[in-house]
């Protein structure tokens, strides 16, 4: 019985560790957080990736979310255990950068000579990585922003085919298809992404002081006396007249899949998702994609990024440095890089040589892409400036969960619109000045 | 007098209690003393360089209208899921008990939903109970916008509530099962012989004779609630709506892994544990009183 024990015990170690003694390929980790489709899609790039050479090889392990996939590398940083690459989302970029724990993306460019063309970035993506000094602290890797997705069948009912430029036009559409028949004109969540961050910087409206906190840790939240709130109590009424819906995922069904199988007829998501709409949708659903809406009399800024980026980490050997500089090579380039995730998801090219490549292999022209080159025109539709860069907040992800649940309760009626945006600045704040005593001592590169 | 056991061979017991000494201290005393440590200071998120600042964390805590908020809550859920899981369990143990028509069915079957995670218990009910596609929605289509845990904080709770209680049920029914069938027969059958009916002897009889199971799970599943209700919030509702099942736990994560605030989350597991403390020897000095052991 202890013999057989211990021979179990013993296969147990050898098949724990398979590739251990693999053809002395030189291995290093890289830890992402898409998951589903688009998780998939960073699985096969690895596999492309060692499949286009024979002397690294890169361990690709899914953390099961952004969020995970940021807990967990700083649980394994904490430990000496880190992965060489880290996928980070855009909310996680402020706690990289002022983690002392990270490679700054142009030294390592420069140290392994990866010669990469930092000014072919665009240029709200190299404001958004990069650092009060121009310099780039990650790799741009895969980056959306927000849009509207809207139903042309439904917005037929009405008469119209084009989408609204305003949001009165939006509003009176919305009521417009609610006569119409349309159960669900419109699918409303409280992710304030697309809402607060992306709507604050088409307006051209300031979320927090200090250029929404790239000046500094000592930003203050001001998006309670913006247009923000305006917009938001439209949007309640709009919900309390039955235009609109909240459908968020307790409530069974996210606002992408119920757009996708037709129920809701618009929705503000990021382009991110737009394959898998196609990938979901019921074979006749006829939509487009627009930029988001204005209000009447604000001139249209650019929208901002979103994604995620890869961060190199400190502390590893050379070896693993030297690996992971090839596979930064292979996913920056703009074939094997920006193309491949194009194709493969609705994710946009990040820089004007990715643009001009799948440009010129007719990649908008193919229907399959129809409108996905709005999300290229919003982010450019103006110079980027002091109010649509981004957002650079400590515990960014904090203040999203408190705007989250001040939204829930100003839209289930527990409180008022203004009262509820009030709280959510009030207890922003109070996270906003734990984050700068924390990281006393500290400034923002 | 009951003659004790002495053992004179200190190193042979030391030798013996060593690993379970080894895990409680590196999987309660060193985490704990690590938390207390974070709670009286800054503690950045990839390490280096806590500062120490007193209570500071803690007035944080207690200054948050939010967080007692989650205390109340956290309260109302203890009291909420023991009497659900307990009292249904009790039930269904008595009936099992008597040996009805396929009792050892029912035996095997009620214990099943201890054995399923928290996560797949959370999805089950998730979709049970979804306003739109769940079983539960055909309430909805007799009176409209009547169950929707999404936006009604007071029907999440009550989802979270009878997750929590269903997934106790079958470990209380387990132990007092167990607990009725060790009973003495004769008594039962004396009070049978003398005229009492079912209910009576239920009520009269074995419910007292249980006292000390019952208070052994009202202490198991106030401290459960406690602290395992994570899983299920997680899958479920996320605190929501509008932090009506921010439960203590929950919190405590929120702030500590998606917050990235350790010091914050460490001064409200300090207080979280010292709730519990305090509770269970409440139960100790107050009900325990009233339990009979024979």
């Amino acid at each position: 019985m202890r013999r057989a024990l211990l021979a179990s015990a013993a296969t147990l170690l050898i098949l724990g560790t398979p590739a251990a003694q693999a053809e002395g390929r030189q291995k290093f980790e890289f830890w992402y957080g898409l998951t589903g489709q688009l998780g998939d899609v960073v699985q096969n790039q690895c596999k492309l990736f060692n499949d286009a050479q024979d002397k690294y090889e890169a361990v690709c392990v899914g953390q099961g979310g952004y969020d995970k996939a940021e807990q967990n590398t700083i649980a394994a940083y904490r430990s000496h255990q880190q992965p060489t690459i880290v996928q980070v989302y855009d909310a996680g970029t402020v706690n990289f950068l002022l983690s002392g724990a990270v490679y700054p993306a142009d030294k390592f460019d420069q140290d392994f000579k990866l010669g990469i063309d930092w000014k072919s970035y665009y240029p709200a993506i190299r404001d958004f990585y990069g650092t009060s000094q121009g310099t780039m602290w990650s790799f741009p890797y895969n980056s959306s922003t927000a849009v509207l997705y809207w139903n042309k069948d439904a917005w037929a009912k009405i008469g119209k085919t084009a989408a609204p430029k305003t949001w009165e036009e939006f509003g009176e559409d919305l009521a417009a298809l609610k006569k119409a028949g349309v159960e669900c004109p419109f699918a409303h969540d409280f992710d304030p992404w697309p809402i607060l961050e992306q709507f604050s910087a088409i307006n051209a409206v300031p979320v927090a002081t200090e250029e929404n906190g790239f000046k500094g840790l000592d930003a203050k939240l001001t998006f309670n006396h913006t247009i923000f709130v305006d917009f938001m109590k439209d949007v309640k009424g709009w919900v309390d007249r039955g235009e609109a819906k909240l459908v968020t995922l307790s409530s069974g069904v996210n606002k992408r899949d119920a757009f996708a199988n037709g129920v809701c007829a618009s929705h503000l998501n990021s382009i991110a998702d737009y394959s898998a709409i196609k990938a979901v949708a019921k074979p006749d659903l006829n939509f487009g994609v627009a930029m988001l809406p204005v209000y009447k009399g604000q001139e249209r800024h650019n929208s901002t990024i979103g994604g995620a980026s890869l961060w190199v980490m400190a502390g590893k050997s050379p070896a693993e440095y030297e690996a992971a500089a090839a596979f930064l090579k292979y996913v920056t380039a703009p074939r094997t890089g920006e193309e491949y995730i194009v194709d493969n998801t609705g994710y946009i090219p990040v820089t004007t040589a990715g643009q001009k490549l799948v440009e010129d292999n007719g990649f908008y022209k193919d229907p399959k892409h129809a409108g996905r080159e709005v999300a290229i025109a919003s982010l450019t539709a103006s110079p980027v400036g002091p109010l649509t860069h981004g957002i650079r907040l400590g515990n960014y992800t904090s203040i999203r969960a408190i705007v989250r649940s001040e939204l829930e309760a100003a839209f289930t009626g527990k409180k008022d619109m203004q009262a509820a945006m009030d709280d959510a600045v009030a207890q922003g704040n109070e996270v906003l000045s734990r984050y700068a005593q924390t990281m006393r001592g500290k400034t923002l590169p | 007098m009951q003659k004790r056991a002495t053992f004179r061979n200190l190193w042979l017991a030391s030798a013996f209690i060593a690993p379970q000494l080894l895990l409680v201290f590196v999987f309660f005393y060193w985490p704990t003393a690590q938390a207390a440590y974070w709670a009286v200071t800054l503690e950045p998120a990839f390490g280096g360089g806590n500062q120490f600042v007193g209570l500071e964390n803690f007035r944080a805590v207690f200054a948050d209208a939010n967080y007692w908020a989650s205390v109340g809550a956290s309260l109302l859920f203890a009291v909420g899921c023991t009497a659900v899981a307990v009292g249904a369990a009790l039930v269904l143990a008595l009936f099992a008990d008597r040996g009805l028509r396929g009792h050892r069915l029912y035996r095997f079957t009620f214990f099943l939903p201890y054995a399923v995670p928290a996560a797949a218990v959370g999805l089950t009910f998730r979709f049970i109970f979804s306003p739109d596609a769940g079983l539960l929605a055909g309430i909805n289509h007799v009176v409209p916008g009547l169950w929707n845990p999404a936006l009604d904080g007071n029907d999440a709770f009550v989802l979270v509530l009878l997750g929590q209680s269903w997934k106790m049920i079958g470990y209380n029914f387990v132990f007092l099962l167990a607990a009725l069938q060790n009973l003495p027969r004769t008594t039962i059958e004396a009070a049978a012989m003398d005229g009492a009916g079912v209910l009576r002897r239920m009520w009269d009889l074995q419910v007292p004779l249980l006292t000390p199971t019952l208070f052994f799970l009202l202490m198991v599943n106030i401290t459960d609630s406690f602290v395992d209700s994570f899983a299920l919030i997680d899958v479920t509702t996320h605190g929501g709506p509008a932090r009506a099942t921010m439960l203590m736990v929950y919190k405590i994560y929120l702030d500590g892994f998606e917050s990235k605030d350790y010091s914050l989350a460490a001064a409200q597991s300090m207080v979280l544990m010292a709730l519990i403390i305090g509770l269970t020897v409440i139960q100790f000095r107050v009900v325990e009183r009233r339990v009979h052991y024979r």
